[in-house]
Order: structure tokens, then C-alpha cells, then sequence
């Protein structure tokens, strides 16, 4: 082994178009005590059956409301929480198996996908100068410390912080945005393949919000960076993402490049979120809700489509069956009982490819 | 609820104003140090009209807002002329603002909690409002808290009377709270970014709520938020705020195509909406400054990509380049 392994970026294993990071069948329920003696009483089904790939090298946007799950498959995916079902192939390696099956340790894989959280104070040591938050992974991975000093210095002028004034500076000490810039370089210092951001801007003003996402841009050019970016802002989103991936209750709706998800929507619920866009344009004012009401619990998820208390299209057949997830072509598929062949929706088929 | 008042034009609006700000300032004092929140801030509402206030966060829309009601705490030095539906808000004793607070204006907040209060129903709360303002008796009371939720679009309102609000949805407790704020008609809405921390399928539904009960009962509305899409969506004018001071103001279409003051140029440049993909956003660079000293130029200048040394010379004046619009900087033109 060379002298320090997490100064060196991993190598790319399985080729281009193996995908980064595979995810199938994820479920993560989360049981609800209650009573006197804590049995358990209901359960949330934050994550249900969740499926997609992220390719190397693309930024991948998850949409969709408070309370359906994305924030949920972001742990499951940093490998904060176990699953309760599903499994991970990064770069065509199990994720966590043990030394006899193969694949790649929880440790090193952490070490491959690091996150970004909304909210800038939760991983920084509020005692530490910031280079040290900086340098905190490198050195428990075996960097030597005047050696993880000097990346945290490259990564800060890296992110737009210049180290001779911002490097000894604690966190309070630092604008909103000043300590998510310092987050990304946190995220930055074990040279991941694989950033995970949860809302990265959704706690800055519009000015900032604008300088961050423009950084993120460069470093992920820069760094040859995989992102997966969560936000509920749908602007955000279609600014910064190749591909698109829209939940709903614990589930995937429908997924695609962003021209096809936000030019042509096929499931009603992604229509209806598009469409609840407020306008900056007081000329294109609506009279009429795309929606009405709020989302229902993940406690008791309605049967068959998730979606059909709300939709405007719903038939017997959505409360009978669940939607399978139907290819549209380009890699664009939805979860909609109208978007299948044959399915028994008086509309079936006329969104299919 | 059927006839629906005609919106007042502007004009007319200004003839009878519901809302006169001259020169409004607040600071906070405290041992250390003295915040210059408001700067001497001058706005005009009329009857029946939809004014947003724009702004990033600490740029004095929350203490502006709060002002009109005499809602602030001790600390605050409120200095300026503030007049609400031809009262002398500064001049208010307690027993008169209590009778002012619910039946001249109300205020909604983004936190459906701040205005609720947790033990008691949703009718119960409505009810108790009218009762105390009008002195009707408490079935009159119920009866009214039961129109309200009707009108707030409640569903099964019957139902919903006799709910606790930590029953109800984040939209449904929203719309119980706008019903309350709306109990005693008043004349003035406040709203302090109230669909700000809702989602995107509730926010709508909560806007065009608001803009309809607005344009039913002819109230005069102030809208608090810091997102452009919002404004585009319910307000008639607009006046953006930066560093306590309000920097442009106009009617909302014409500060959307093409604002005259550089901070809102930057706001509506730096915030990403669509067909933006691929192209590198503009940014302001820097940030708003702290707000310890009384800022003696334009508090922009230091962001400013057309600054020059006249910008510090002194806080520019208000400039109107066309009827009904004006800017404080010195590169608008004057009317
Ligand atoms: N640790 C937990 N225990 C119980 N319920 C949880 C827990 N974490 C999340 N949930 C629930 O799971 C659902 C999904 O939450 P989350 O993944 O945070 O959604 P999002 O990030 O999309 O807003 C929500 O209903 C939430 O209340
Ligand atoms: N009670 C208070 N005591 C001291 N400073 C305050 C108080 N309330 C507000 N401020 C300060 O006044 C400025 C304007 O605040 P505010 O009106 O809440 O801004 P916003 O535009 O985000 O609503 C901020 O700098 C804030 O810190
Ligand atoms: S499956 Fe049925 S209920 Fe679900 S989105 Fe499609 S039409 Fe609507
Ligand atoms: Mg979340
Ligand atoms: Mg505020």
C-alpha cells in the first residue's frame, strides 16, 4: 500500500457504463410505539420499494414533497441506517459484504460517497477552526496531519474560501453560506466519487443560493464528481440535474433525463407539481389549484396507486393494482396505470412510447 | 360571498389609503449594540389592494409588517408616522389596540402555531374572536366559525369546528389560521410569508385562497416573502427592501420585466427559474451589511457592479423615472 490511500482518488472499476451506484428494492419502515407498553401501533413506510441507478459522472435531482421519503433514501444511501430490504452495488461491487462474498467494505465505501446537508451548522465541530473540521477525515484515514492541513487549505481555495483569511475561523464566525462552502470542502477532502447534497441551498437567500450552485458546478467539472441532488425546489432541480427522479409516499413516480421529465410529464403527480410552480410572470396567473389537499400520511398509504386520492384521473383499476413502471423510451418511465399497454385504465397506453 | 368587489385601480386607491408609512425607522437597542432594522420606510396601501414586501432574510420586511400592528417588543425604538384605516397606530393605548388587532387587521404568520393556540378547537378559537369583538352571543359566535372554515375551503367544516390543531394537516391548520385572522372582517391582512413552509401543491392552493378571499371581502392585504414567484403570483405593487430601506417599488409587472434598481436586477438574475439550465447563473457577490451603524450612502454600493463615488455620497433619494414606479439610486432617471 502507498504511503496514504485517501489522499489518492479511488480508481474507476467497472467502466462507464457500469453505473456508480445501483440501488434496488430499498425499504425503510419506521415503527410507531404507542400505548403503555411501546408495541408497536402503526408503521411509516418512509421508503417502499425504491429502485434507480445513478451513472457516473451525471447530477441525478430527486423531487417531491416534504414527508416522502427523500430525505430517508439519502441515509439509506450514505449507509447511515440499515434498509430493511434492498440492495447496493457501487461500481459493480455489493455494498457492506463481508470478505468471503466480495465487494467493498462499509469503510472504504464511506470514504467514496460523501454528503452535504441543508443545514450548515449540523456537521461542522462548532470548537474546531474549520481546516480542522476539514482535515478531521483524512487524518482518521491515515493522512499524516500536516499533510491533511495542506489539502484543507487547497480544498478551501477550492470552494472560494481564501485560506490565509478563512482557515482558523470557527463556524459562527461565517455567513450561511460561507459554512455550506466549507461543507462541500468537508465533503471534498476524501476525494469522493459520489456527493450526496439533501437540500444544499434550501436554507440560503436567492443571491446566495445562485453562487453556491455555480460552485457546484465547477467543482463537480473540476473533481469529475457523481452528485445526487435533493431539494424540493423544482427549479432548482431542472437547473442542476441530467436526470430526474420524482417521489411520491415513499416511492418513485417517475424518472428520466430533465428535458423529458419537465417538458414532458407522464404521471399526473409530476404534471400537477410542475404545474404548481408559483409564475414570476403576473400575465400567467391561474385561477385553479393543480391539486387540492395535502399529501396523505405514509402511515397508511392508500392501496394500489399511492397517488389516486389526489388524482384527477384515477379509476377502479388504480385503487385495484399498483402501477408497474413503464418505459416511455430514452430512459423515461412512469408508475401510472396510463402509461401501460393493456393495464385497464380507460387512457392506457396513450402516454407509451 | 357573491358579490365580489370590484379590485380598486390605484389611483382611486391612493384617493382613500388604508395604509400610510411616512419615514418608519425601528431600532433595537440593547447594552451592546444598537440594530438599525428599519430605515425610514414610506408606503401607501389602498383599500383593496395586494402590496409585497421583497427581500432577503434581516432586510427589515418582519419588523416593517410588525410595526403596523404595534407588535414589537420593548427593545424597539419606533420612530415615523404610521397610520392604519385613519388611525394613529403609534398613539394607541392597550384597550385601543386590542380592538384594533382583529377588527381594523390581523395577521397571518408562516407558522400556523404562532396564531393557534393549542388547547383549544378551531371553533372555539373563531367563536371566542367574534364574541370579544362584537359581542354577539356564542352560537352566533359558532355559527360565524363555521362560515369561516366554508370559506377558507375547509373540507367537512361541520367536522373541523370541533378539531384540535395539532389534527389537522399543515394546509388545513394554514387555511384554520387564515379563518381566525379573518374572524372579525378585518380591513388589513398581514401575512408574514405564510406558504413559505408549505409544499409546493399546498402553496398554490393557500396563494390563490388568499387572493380570492382578498378580492371577496375587498381587504387591503401586505404580503411578506422573499420569493419572486410568490409576488408574481398575488401581489398588484411591490416594494423590494434591502438593508432596511425599500430600494424599488412599483407595480408588479413592471418590476418583474424590468426592474430599475441594480439589488432587484441582481435578485431576479440570480434566481434560477426555468430554461436556465446549461448557463451560468449571475450572482451579487458579497452580502448585505450588518446593520450596527445607520448606513449614510447607498447600503448597496459595496455589492454594486455600477457603483461609482456619488453612490456614497449620501442615501440616494427616491427617483421616479415613469408615474407609479420609483428607485433609490442615483442612475435612475428622475421623473
Ligand atoms: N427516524 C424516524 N422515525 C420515524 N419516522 C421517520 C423517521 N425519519 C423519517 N420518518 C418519516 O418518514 C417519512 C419520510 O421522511 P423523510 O425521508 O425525511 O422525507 P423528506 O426528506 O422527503 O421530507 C416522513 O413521514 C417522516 O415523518
Ligand atoms: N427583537 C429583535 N431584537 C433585535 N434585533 C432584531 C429583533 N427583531 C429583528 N431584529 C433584527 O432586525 C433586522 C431585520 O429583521 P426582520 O425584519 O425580521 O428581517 P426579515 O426581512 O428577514 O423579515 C435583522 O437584522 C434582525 O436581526
Ligand atoms: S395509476 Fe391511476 S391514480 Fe395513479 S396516477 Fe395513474 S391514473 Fe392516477
Ligand atoms: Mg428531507
Ligand atoms: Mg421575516
Amino acid at each position: 500500500m502507498s504511503a496514504s490511500p485517501a489522499t489518492l482518488p479511488a480508481p474507476d472499476r467497472g467502466g462507464p457504463a457500469q453505473p456508480l451506484l445501483l440501488l434496488s428494492g430499498l425499504k425503510k419502515h419506521f415503527p410507531i410505539r404507542g400505548g403503555l407498553f411501546g408495541a408497536t401501533v402503526a408503521t411509516v413506510r418512509a421508503v417502499d420499494d425504491v429502485s434507480f441507478a445513478v451513472r457516473k459522472g451525471e447530477t441525478l435531482g430527486i423531487v417531491g414533497e416534504s414527508g416522502c421519503g427523500k430525505s430517508t433514501t439519502a441515509r439509506l444511501l450514505m449507509r447511515l441506517m440499515e434498509p430493511d430490504a434492498g440492495s447496493m452495488v457501487f461500481d459493480g461491487e455489493g455494498v457492506g459484504q463481508n470478505a468471503q462474498t466480495g465487494g467493498i467494505t462499509l469503510k472504504e465505501y464511506r470514504r467514496q460517497v460523501q454528503m452535504v446537508f441543508q443545514d450548515s451548522y449540523a456537521s461542522l465541530n462548532p470548537r474546531l477552526p474549520i481546516e480542522e473540521s476539514i482535515a478531521f477525515a483524512p487524518k482518521v484515514h491515515g493522512v499524516s496531519a500536516s499533510e491533511a492541513r495542506g489539502r484543507a487549505h487547497e480544498i478551501l481555495a477550492a470552494v472560494g474560501l481564501a485560506p490565509a483569511s478563512f482557515a482558523r475561523r470557527y463556524p459562527h464566525e461565517l455567513s450561511g453560506g460561507q459554512r455550506q462552502r466549507v461543507n462541500i470542502a468537508r465533503a471534498l477532502a476524501l476525494q469522493p466519487r459520489l456527493i450526496l447534497l439533501d437540500e444544499p441551498v434550501s436554507a440560503l437567500d436567492k443571491s446566495v443560493e445562485a453562487q453556491v450552485l455555480n460552485l457546484l458546478v465547477d467543482l463537480k467539472a473540476k473533481f469529475g464528481l457523481t452528485y445526487v441532488f435533493i431539494s424540493h425546489d423544482l427549479n432548482v432541480v431542472q437547473y442542476i440535474s441530467d436526470r430526474v427522479l420524482v417521489m411520491y409516499l415513499g416511492q418513485v413516480v417517475e424518472q428520466g433525463p430533465v428535458e423529458a421529465i419537465y417538458e414532458c410529464p407522464a404521471h399526473p403527480y409530476t404534471r400537477a407539481l410542475l404545474a404548481s410552480r408559483p409564475s414570476m410572470d403576473p400575465g400567467s396567473r391561474r385561477t385553479e389549484p393543480p391539486l387540492t389537499g395535502d399529501p396523505p400520511n405514509p402511515i397508511n398509504p392508500p392501496s394500489g396507486c399511492r397517488f389516486r386520492t389526489r388524482c384527477p384521473f384515477a379509476e377502479g383499476i388504480c385503487a385495484e393494482r399498483e402501477p408497474v413502471h413503464s418505459a416511455l423510451g430514452g430512459g423515461h418511465e412512469a408508475a401510472c396505470h396510463m402509461a401501460e399497454p393493456g393495464s385497464g385504465h380507460s387512457q392506457a397506453g396513450r402516454l407509451a412510447a | 360571498m357573491s358579490e365580489v368587489m370590484e379590485r380598486p385601480m390605484t389611483a382611486t386607491a391612493n384617493a382613500t389609503p388604508l395604509v400610510t408609512l411616512r419615514d418608519l425607522s425601528v431600532r433595537f437597542v440593547s447594552r451592546d449594540a444598537t440594530m438599525h432594522a428599519v430605515n425610514g420606510v414610506d408606503l401607501d396601501l389602498g383599500a383593496g389592494e395586494v402590496l409585497c414586501i421583497l427581500g432577503e432574510s434581516g432586510s427589515g420586511k418582519s419588523v416593517t409588517l410588525r410595526a403596523l400592528m404595534k407588535l414589537l417588543p420593548r427593545s424597539a425604538r419606533v420612530t415615523g408616522r404610521i397610520e392604519v384605516a385613519g388611525r394613529d397606530v403609534q398613539a394607541m393605548n392597550e384597550r385601543q389596540l386590542q380592538d384594533f388587532r382583529g377588527s381594523d387587521v390581523a395577521m397571518i404568520f408562516q407558522e400556523p402555531m404562532t396564531a393557534l393556540d393549542p388547547v383549544f378547537t378551531i371553533g372555539q378559537q373563531i367563536a371566542e374572536t367574534v364574541v370579544r369583538h362584537e359581542g354577539v352571543s356564542r352560537t352566533a359566535g359558532m355559527a360565524r366559525a363555521l362560515e369561516l372554515l366554508e370559506l377558507v375551503q375547509i373540507p367537512s367544516a361541520k367536522r373541523r369546528l370541533a378539531a384540535y390543531p395539532h389534527e389537522l394537516s399543515g394546509g388545513l391548520r394554514q387555511r384554520a389560521m387564515i379563518a381566525v385572522a379573518l374572524a372579525c372582517k378585518p380591513k388589513l391582512l398581514l401575512a408574514d410569508e405564510p406558504t413559505t413552509a408549505l409544499d409546493a401543491t399546498v402553496q398554490i392552493q393557500v396563494l390563490l385562497l388568499l387572493r380570492k378571499l382578498q378580492e371577496q371581502l375587498g381587504m387591503g392585504v401586505i404580503f411578506v416573502t422573499h420569493d419572486l414567484g410568490v409576488a408574481g403570483e398575488i401581489a398588484d405593487r411591490v416594494a423590494v427592501m434591502y438593508a432596511g430601506r425599500v430600494v424599488e417599488e412599483g407595480p408588479v409587472a413592471a418590476m418583474m420585466r424590468g426592474p430599475l434598481h441594480p439589488y432587484p436586477r441582481g435578485l431576479l438574475g440570480a434566481t434560477v427559474h426555468g430554461g436556465m439550465r446549461g448557463q451560468r447563473l449571475t450572482t451579487i457577490p458579497g452580502a448585505p451589511p450588518g446593520l450596527e451603524t445607520l448606513p449614510t450612502a447607498c447600503s448597496f454600493a459595496p455589492r454594486c457592479a455600477e457603483a461609482e463615488p456619488a453612490c456614497l455620497a449620501g442615501v440616494p433619494a427616491p427617483r421616479s423615472p415613469v408615474p407609479g414606479r420609483s428607485a433609490r439610486c442615483i442612475k435612475v432617471a428622475a421623473g
